[in-house]
């Protein structure tokens, strides 16, 4: 692979490496983690499937354009999208090796994230309370289902960005650290690639029906 | 106490939540507790725990996980096996007005456990045993990609047998057949724990499985050895890179359509229901997405492991390399493409149903094409009848039979005829039993003396097989015959007296392969007690080809003192020819992954999470989530998972070897 397989002197063919060097630590962990975010994209491409095949079983219930607020999505969609360019600039940051404005864009990454969740939560409690609530119908099982394990991710990415910050200021930018701000990165932009299909093919073709 | 308190606390687990009125049960359970019990003694009494803490439950090794695997699969093959036999004996007596001796809530209990216990405990293990153990040998690395990652994996495996183990002392199993369709398995109709245990042992037990595809993948992309380009892995190497691709690519739809279940069951959500817009048949497609790649997922490995045995015991190069492997990753994306056939009499009209027809029988090309490539590797080879040969020459004539009656199947209009009859049942245990069951006991009489150092005995190995293989035909090719005559699967008790001379038959050949697996196991304990005369210091046994011949038996935790150099197919055959010299001097310290616990606690978290939310014991999961969550983010503080093996360590163990290859010459 990387190192080039010379016949050692005599002519005779090298058979092992009298002098290797191990590789390096997390010489594995992009590739793994990329494997491991397409089994969890595969996972919202079945919620997808399951909401393209019931989102027009209202039961007789509420349908998407009684219940969608575009304006509240589109405020909740900025809030993500922000995020996902702060986590940019946090990541430069990282690069150049400045700690203290790295943590501050994971802190405000987080803030907007934290907005993002409320923002749902509110969505939610007001749909349910209408009565629209994932029982009431397929469409709407599928529909708090796909959008609330969108929402669980995000969830769960913040908790992962606090423990990261804990890690940075504690150990600093180390390249452990970084390797794991580079997988959070990666988690942070799916789900932001995520959330604009959600957009799409939830919010906006919703209210095309 | 009040009876709300009770209910905090137990959720709806209770007294009557122990089948005492089972005296089946019952005697099993005392059998168990009896055996547990001397086990545990045992081990206390002998001092083994902390042994078995420090070497083997924490171990991030692939090769001692790869035996835990081997051994967990082994042990629920007796647990499966054991309902196999329950249901014959049933099917046998409830003949002429007779009840048998299983009622109704028995036995759909025994059949659903027996088909989740085979496929999700036994063949699963069995096969990711071979491949951990295997694939980090064959090329040339020192472990996986992610050590503590493959414990974890191991442990949240055994997490869900224990669950599924569980259910036949606490309560009840499902009783919906092994993949709980609804609205079956929905609350209305199985209002009881069952299909919860069902569910519950399935998630935890797959994510260890995907966890260990992804790292299997990194493993085989990442960590191969100079010179072992893509086309000269060895052929088990490659199927078994196909596998752990499926696997990550289809596990995922199994783990959302239980969630979807569970939120239909727990949360009262209408994915699956048949009102308010709910849909059971979406149910049965998406399991069938995952479930068409699983039986990929377990027969490719087998494949590898007959390749691997075909070319080694024929003393000759693998005819047709490249064409197995191309033969491998077509049959893995077809494998896609198939799952309707599962259910062709869903009703989704001519089109649909000739398309999936057409691509099920495509896919016995390929397959076909395997089966030619092996026989032209016996073809003027100097052929060895080794046990692991006789298990591939039996595979090979076996699977032929089961993937004859598959494309049969494959015809849709034949299928209306026989879906969900006992022809089903015939075909595809014809194929799992010739194909993975029969491949795993080669895999395991081909690398046993890698493992430990010495060949199992081929006396009892070959009484062993000869009883399965003949405890296979009288068993499963009556239910052909019964199946072709209308009889369905999942029976309980029969009117037709003419019928049960085949199940009679079918009984008889279950008995044959009880004794196969006694003497298997008969053949494990010979072994270890004739390790001496067994035993092998060559590292070599077979004179075999690829890579995890070319160091010790068994091989040393580093695998290879220096990290092995590739040139041609067949690495370790090559290196023979050339006239390879061990190194003997320039020994260097070895960077090696460190032992860890958490794998083991967290999988017992997540087991008493899933404990918990299956008898609605709500502190009990919330609990162990919140452990789950501290635990799992407390290891990632720990960044010092490494250490460095000693050179005098290297040292010592090389020079042992020395010696005693001296000693074999």
């Amino acid at each position: 692979m990387t190192i080039a397989i010379k016949p050692t002197q005599s002519g005779e063919p090298l058979f092992y490496l009298a002098d290797e060097h191990p590789h390096p630590e997390g010489w594995s962990t992009s590739l793994g983690f990329w494997i491991y975010l397409m089994s969890d994209c595969l996972i919202f491409a079945i919620l997808f499937a399951t909401y393209g095949v019931l989102s027009g079983n209202y039961a007789a219930g509420p349908a998407p354009k009684d219940l969608f607020d575009l304006s509240l999505v589109a405020v909740n969609t900025t809030m993500l999208l922000l995020s996902s360019i702060t986590y940019g600039f946090a990541m430069l940051t990282m690069q150049q090796n400045k700690i203290g404005q790295t943590q501050l864009w994971l802190a405000i990454t987080g803030l907007f994230g934290l907005a993002f969740i409320g923002i749902e939560l509110t969505e939610f409690a007001h749909m349910i309370h209408e009565g629209a609530t994932p029982q009431r119908s397929a469409f709407l099982s599928s529909f708090f289902t796909l959008v609330a394990t969108h929402g669980l991710h995000v969830t769960f990415g913040l908790v992962w960005l606090v423990t990261l910050m804990t890690q940075v200021a504690r150990f600093g930018l180390i390249e452990a650290n970084r390797r794991r701000l580079m997988c959070l990165s990666m988690f942070w932009h799916f789900l932001d690639v995520v959330w604009i299909g959600v957009f799409t093919f939830v919010y906006l073709m919703g209210m095309l029906r | 106490m009040s009876p709300d308190l009770l209910k905090l606390i137990f959720g709806r687990l209770g007294i009557e939540s122990l089948p005492l009125h089972e005296p089946i049960v019952v005697g099993t359970f005392v059998v168990v507790a009896l055996g547990g019990i001397a086990l545990l003694g045992g081990l206390t009494y002998f001092r083994l725990w902390g042994y078995l803490w420090r070497e083997w439950f924490t171990t991030v090794d692939h090769k001692r996980i790869g035996i835990m695997y081997m051994i967990l699969g082994i042990v629920m093959l007796l647990r499966g096996f054991a309902d196999a036999l329950m249901m014959r004996g049933q099917q046998v007596l409830a003949f002429g007005g007779s009840e048998g001796y299983l009622n109704a809530h028995h036995y759909d209990q025994v059949f659903t456990a027996h088909g989740v216990i085979m496929i999700f405990f036994v063949a699963m293990p069995l096969v990711t045993g071979l491949m951990n153990y295997v694939v980090p040998l064959q090329i040339g690395a020192r472990d996986v990609s992610f050590p503590f990652l493959n414990n974890f994996s191991f442990w949240m495996t055994v997490g869900g047998a224990v669950l599924v183990m569980a259910s036949l002392f606490i309560g009840e199993f499902a009783r919906t057949g092994w993949l709980a369709y609804p609205p079956l398995s929905n609350i209305g109709y199985s209002p009881d724990v069952g299909v919860d245990y069902y569910i519950w042992a399935l998630q935890v037990a797959g994510v260890g499985t995907t966890l260990s595809g992804i790292n299997l993948i990194c493993t085989i992309v990442k960590l191969r050895c100079p010179g072992m380009t893509m086309m000269r892995m060895p052929v088990f190497t490659w199927t078994s890179l196909c596998t752990n691709v499926l696997i990550v690519a289809s596990f995922p739809v199994l783990t959302v359509v239980l969630a979807l279940l569970s939120l239909d069951r727990y949360v009262g959500t209408n994915f699956f229901t048949n009102d308010f817009g709910g849909s059971p048949m979406m149910y049965v497609n998406l399991i069938w997405i995952w479930g068409h790649p699983e039986v990929y997922i377990l027969v490719l490995p087998a494949f590898g492991i007959f390749s691997e045995v075909t070319s080694t015991f024929s003393g000759k190069r693998l005819f047709g390399y490249t064409s197995m492997v191309y033969a491998t990753v077509v049959i893995t994306i077809l494998s896609y493409l198939v799952w309707l056939h599962h259910f062709f009499t869903m009703g989704s009209g001519a089109s649909v149903n000739s398309f999936f027809g057409i691509t099920s029988m495509i896919i016995s090309i390929p397959t076909g094409a395997k089966m030619f490539n092996w026989l032209f590797t016996m073809y003027r080879g100097r052929i060895r009848y080794e046990l692991p040969m006789m298990w591939t020459i039996a595979f090979m004539l076996t699977f032929v039979i089961g993937g004859m009656t598959g494309v049969l199947l494959a015809v849709p209009p034949a299928d209306f005829v026989l879906h969900n009859s006992l022809f089903l049942i015939a075909h595809f245990h014809n194929v799992i039993i010739g194909g993975v069951v029969f491949g795993a006991f080669a895999g395991i009489s081909y690398w046993f003396p890698k493992a430990f150092g010495y060949k199992l005995d081929p006396f009892w190995g070959k009484l062993s097989f000869w009883f399965w293989v003949s405890g296979f035909y009288l068993a499963f090719m009556p239910l052909y015959v019964l199946g072709l005559m209308g009889v369905t699967r999942r029976l309980r008790v029969f009117d037709d007296p003419s019928l049960q001379i085949w199940f009679i038959i079918a009984a008889i050949g279950a008995v044959l392969v009880l004794l196969g697996i006694m003497c298997m196991l008969m053949q494990f304990a010979v072994s270890f007690l004739k390790r001496e005369q067994l035993k092998d210091v060559t590292g070599d046994p077979w004179d075999a080809r690829t890579l995890e011949w070319a160091t010790s038996s068994p091989p040393p935790d580093y695998n290879f003192a220096f990290t092995p150099v590739v040139h041609d197919n067949d690495a370790w055959w090559d290196m023979k020819k050339r006239g390879y010299q061990r190194p003997l001097t320039g020994f260097k310290p070895i960077h090696m992954p460190s032992s860890t616990g958490t794998g083991i606690i967290l999988a017992g978290l997540a087991t008493a999470m899933g404990f918990g939310l299956i008898w609605y014991i709500w502190w009990l999961a919330a609990l162990s989530f919140i452990g789950l969550l501290a635990v799992g983010i407390g290891h990632t503080f720990n960044y010092h998972r490494d250490f460095d093996i000693p050179a005098e360590d290297v040292i010592r163990t090389e020079d042992a070897r020395t010696k005693l290859l001296a000693g074999a010459k």
